[in-house]
């Protein structure tokens, strides 16, 4: 997706550097308007740079920061509006809550430029967006993590900025609180129809969160998409592995075919005798009954059955040509399960095993673009 | 709502001010950090004089003796505040037994009392005519002298004295380090076998041991900044050494080189000091937190414990205080007057302005951590740190040599240049006296900024900045609020020192320029104790002020959480 005429906040060819280590490299990002986009990667890929650029906390080096088509800062022009000209609103990881205020004065804190009355009305209805209103008078002291993450967003909302950038808003909550929060907070963000763009490193957040994902690694963006298409159509093994565990596989391409445990897969796109790895999910592996006849299978001997509340997790042992075969982890949804030592029939669609070039065959093809 | 318009142009460029605004927090940093560091350098550049017939005369006669002084004063304070402030600490924080709470903190309450004026209240409520040798003769019957009586006014009476007012320092980090462990410690140990005594001297006390190293290095330090009791009892130390040799004999290099002997003993106690509070933060393994379970305590043992509490606060205290009070208000007449409100208002007025100024140069150098912590910065707030440590007598000399030395030069220059002179500009008047203040109480002030500022987190900052807040506005609606408090305690710390500080101001004030602490100490001096009593009492109830803050900020510090809050009050 380009960025269309009704971006909110545009990155152009970004690129940073504390002292000489290099954090963000030629970034180039966008959020429309209306939409919830989520900045994903590992911790210390860069990814929260990115939002302290955008808010105007680190003075860009270079590149280019536009919101709502105007230039905001400019590496190479050395320009960077104050962040408090940005028009940004920030909900950080431990809240930042200012102690002295009450929830109400908070809220009030960025509305400077309303009279008296507008300001309690529009407290009261961002009070009211988050569900707080009762909590009005009270300090952040008294409220629970929960109750100040609603207070932080309704803070950030409050001036109905151009963009709500969001630092691992959820991180600071334990695990059972943190759905409920993030579930709460998409409503409010879909509500107010606020262009966000949250950092995370939590995949299934960012799954859950957002419209479209840029997945980083060391300062680079390495794809992006719907939560649908990385998930189902990852560009490397990296980005596969980011979102789940996975199965994985080795071989050589041979008549635009792969051989494996579940038969000859087709491996699209790769030149015979390509060294390839082979990435399958956990739940791409479907334990059968019986084989459907058109989708490829491999028996196996259950080793262990573990629970996970939800779904189950089977560690197969699939015997191949050679020796000792291999273990495969299977994620099973159903009430009914395979005794451990037993043997089961396990049924892949090819279209789930995803293919790429080994390490060693990219470094190759490196070679070969250089030349 | 964005509002980007052509002002942001204006203010959003990077102007060249901008860019060099680091330097200049390097440069004020470092010229506070070289401020603090004169009378240090002062001092110890008198080493590399010539040493006279005097030094060897020293050497030859008193020199050991001020040093073996010395260091048995530090010997048995140190051994005396380790035996009074421990027990009772142990006792406050890890049983229960009747006025528990109130012993909580009530045993601060000697922080009150300054060494000397204790040491005078003693000296005539003990010597010969006072009332209880009075007592004691007429009920043995006996006329003269009670020669198997020790006097007080010695070598052990001295260390007395000063126990007595120093224990706190370890009471408070011995009580601090018990409530700062954790009760799954105890319990662990007590899993492995240990009975409650044992866990005790196991567990307890291994792990409080770097908070007590670090409180008696503070009680040390004071002890050899002690100028006024050991000068009243007549006893010959470095402290009271330094001023014997620059003031009776005159000479002053010989003066500033036993002020470097004495500056290095006690660098030597504050590297201990820094070394065991390094050493503090690795001393917990445990995040979990549990508060300690009290062993209820009954029958002899509470009676043991109410006593172990109440000698100290008694004789720290309670006495002494009614003791003065009695005498203040017996003697009213002797000092109620004009002449005391003139020295009240000389005091106010001295502690009063380096109070503030102290705590406009904490924030200056607590904000250049904040916005500018490059190492320079940082090795300069080390350095302004370090004037809390430098003793009085030491701090005295240190300043008024060059002081009349620039004087000297200038008026020279002036009466060769002008035909005219200037008189003392800086060595005789006020200037000399709160420059001292400030090199000593910056330091106190410095850690109650820091750790207020320290509450203001950076991502407030950035939040008050997001929601529409120039950098002033966070200053003012944001960073202001927010401390006000710290820098109103910071200041009175600050004002309380000042006002009980003796060396210092004894040598640099200006000619007839009385303070309560020099009039209290003259007066006593003269033996004229019923006059004296006014002042002194005045000094003792201010310091009581600070002793308050320190028992309600750790009344309210949780304990796990921010319980060390309360060391800010300890230097």
């Amino acid at each position: 997706m380009t960025p269309s005429s009704s971006s909110a906040l545009e990155l152009h060819d970004v690129s940073h550097a504390y002292d000489k280590v290099k954090a963000v490299e030629h970034v180039s990002l966008h959020v429309n308007e209306g939409e919830v986009i989520c900045l994903l990667g590992p911790s210390g890929c860069g990814k929260s740079t990115i939002l302290r650029l955008a808010a105007g906390l680190e003075t860009l080096q270079q590149g280019r920061v536009i919101m709502q088509g105007q230039t905001i800062a400019d590496g190479g022009a050395r320009l960077s509006v104050p962040p408090e000209q940005r028009g940004v609103g920030l909900v950080f990881q431990d809240f930042a809550l200012f102690p002295h205020l009450t929830v109400a004065r908070n809220i009030g804190f960025g509305l400077t430029e309303l009279d008296a009355g507008r300001r309690e009305k529009r407290i009261a209805a961002v009070l009211d967006q988050v569900d707080m209103i009762e909590y009005a008078g009270a300090f952040p002291h008294a409220l629970s993590g929960g109750q100040q993450q609603r207070i932080a967003l309704a803070r950030a909302l409050a001036p109905q900025p151009a963009v709500l950038l969001l630092d691992e808003p959820f991180s600071g909550l334990d695990a059972r609180l943190r759905e409920q929060i993030r579930d709460e907070t998409l409503h409010v963000l879909k509500r107010s129809r606020t262009a966000t763009l949250m950092v995370t490193h939590d995949p299934d957040e960012a799954m859950f969160m957002a419209d479209r994902i840029y997945l980083m690694e060391a300062g680079r963006i390495v794809q992006s998409g719907s939560p649908d298409a990385l998930y189902h159509r990852p560009v490397s093994p990296f980005v596969t592995r980011f979102f789940s565990n996975t199965n994985e596989l080795t071989g050589r391409v041979s008549g635009g075919m792969l051989a494996t445990p579940f038969g000859a897969l087709p491996a699209a796109g790769l030149g015979d005798g390509t060294d390839v790895q082979v990435l399958i999910r956990p739940e791409s592996l479907q334990w059968v009954s019986a084989g459907s006849g058109s989708l490829p299978t491999a028996s196996g001997r259950v080793e262990e059955v573990r629970f996970l509340g939800g779904s189950k997790l089977l560690v197969v042992r699939v015997e191949g040509a050679t020796g000792e075969g291999m273990l495969f982890h299977v994620r099973h949804s159903g009430r009914h399960l395979p005794e451990a030592g037993s043997r089961i029939l396990l049924q892949l669609d090819p279209a789930d095993a995803l293919i790429f070039p080994s390490r060693r065959e990219e470094g190759r093809k490196d070679l070969a673009a250089a030349r | 709502m964005v509002s980007i318009d052509t002002a942001a142009d204006a203010t959003g460029r990077l102007s060249p001010t901008k860019m060099r605004r680091p330097r200049l927090w390097t440069i004020v940093t470092w010229a506070i950090a070289l401020a603090v560091a004169f009378p240090i350098l002062a001092v110890f550049s008198s080493i590399f004089a010539a040493r006279g017939d005097i030094w060897r005369h020293l050497a030859e006669t008193v020199l050991s003796s001020y040093v073996a002084n010395s260091l048995l004063l530090v010997g048995g304070v140190g051994i005396g505040v380790l035996l009074m402030g421990v027990p009772a600490a142990w006792m406050v924080t890890l049983c229960r037994f009747p006025g528990r709470k109130v012993f909580d903190w009530a045993l601060l309450l000697p922080m009150a009392m300054p060494a000397y004026v204790i040491a005078y209240t003693y000296t005539g409520l003990l010597d010969y005519a006072g009332p209880a040798q009075s007592a004691l003769r007429d009920f043995l019957g006996m006329e003269g002298g009670l020669r198997w009586i020790p006097d007080i006014r010695s070598l052990p009476g001295a260390v007395v004295m000063l126990v007595l007012v120093l224990y706190p320092y370890v009471y408070l980090l011995a009580r601090a380090a018990f409530l700062e462990q954790s009760a799954c410690v105890l319990e662990v140990s007590r899993t492995l076998g240990c009975s409650p005594w044992r866990g005790f001297f196991r567990v307890a006390l291994p792990l409080a041991r770097p908070a007590l190293v670090a409180g008696v290095a503070l009680a040390l330090m004071e002890a050899l900044n002690d100028f006024g009791t050991v000068q009243y009892f007549g006893v010959d130390t470095l402290a009271t050494g330094i001023y014997r040799v620059w003031r009776g004999m005159g000479d002053a290099t010989a003066g500033s080189q036993l002020a470097a002997l004495l500056l290095s003993i006690v660098f030597v106690f504050l590297a201990l000091e820094r070394w065991s509070r390094g050493r503090r933060s690795f001393a917990h393994t445990t995040t979990r937190y549990r508060p300690l379970p009290r062993y209820r305590l009954t029958g002899i043992r509470a009676v043991g414990a109410i006593a172990g509490c109440a000698v100290p606060v008694t004789f720290g205290f309670l006495l002494p205080a009614s003791v003065l009070l009695y005498w203040a208000i017996t003697n009213l007449d002797a000092w109620a007057g004009e002449k005391f409100l003139f020295l009240v208002r000389n005091s106010f007025f001295m502690a009063g302005f380096a109070a503030v100024l102290a705590v406009c140069l904490a924030s200056v150098l607590a904000y250049a951590m904040r916005l500018h912590p490059t190492r320079p910065t940082q090795w300069a707030v080390r350095v302004a740190s370090l004037g809390y440590a430098i003793p009085g007598p030491v701090l005295a000399i240190g300043i008024l040599l060059p002081f009349a030395a620039i004087d000297h030069g200038i008026n020279a220059w002036a009466k060769a240049t002008f035909g005219i002179t200037f008189g003392l500009v800086l060595s005789g008047t006020l200037v000399a006296v709160t420059f001292a203040y400030l090199v000593r109480f910056l330091t106190v002030s410095l850690n109650v900024v820091e750790t207020s500022l320290g509450k203001v987190t950076r991502s407030m900052d950035f939040a008050a900045r997001s929601l529409g807040r120039s950098p002033f506005g966070t200053l003012t609606d944001v960073h202001l609020p927010i401390m006000r408090g710290s820098l109103l305690t910071a200041a009175i710390v600050v004002f309380v020192d000042v006002l009980k500080e003796l060396p210092a101001t004894l040598v640099l004030r200006p000619f007839n320029f009385d303070t309560l602490a020099t009039m209290t100490y003259n007066l006593a001096s003269d033996e004229r104790l019923a006059e004296a009593a006014g002042p002194a009492i005045a000094i003792v109830a201010v310091g009581i002020i600070p002793v308050y803050l320190m028992a309600r900020a750790s009344a309210k510090a949780r304990p796990g959480h921010d319980a060390p809050a309360i060391e800010t009050f300890t230097r």
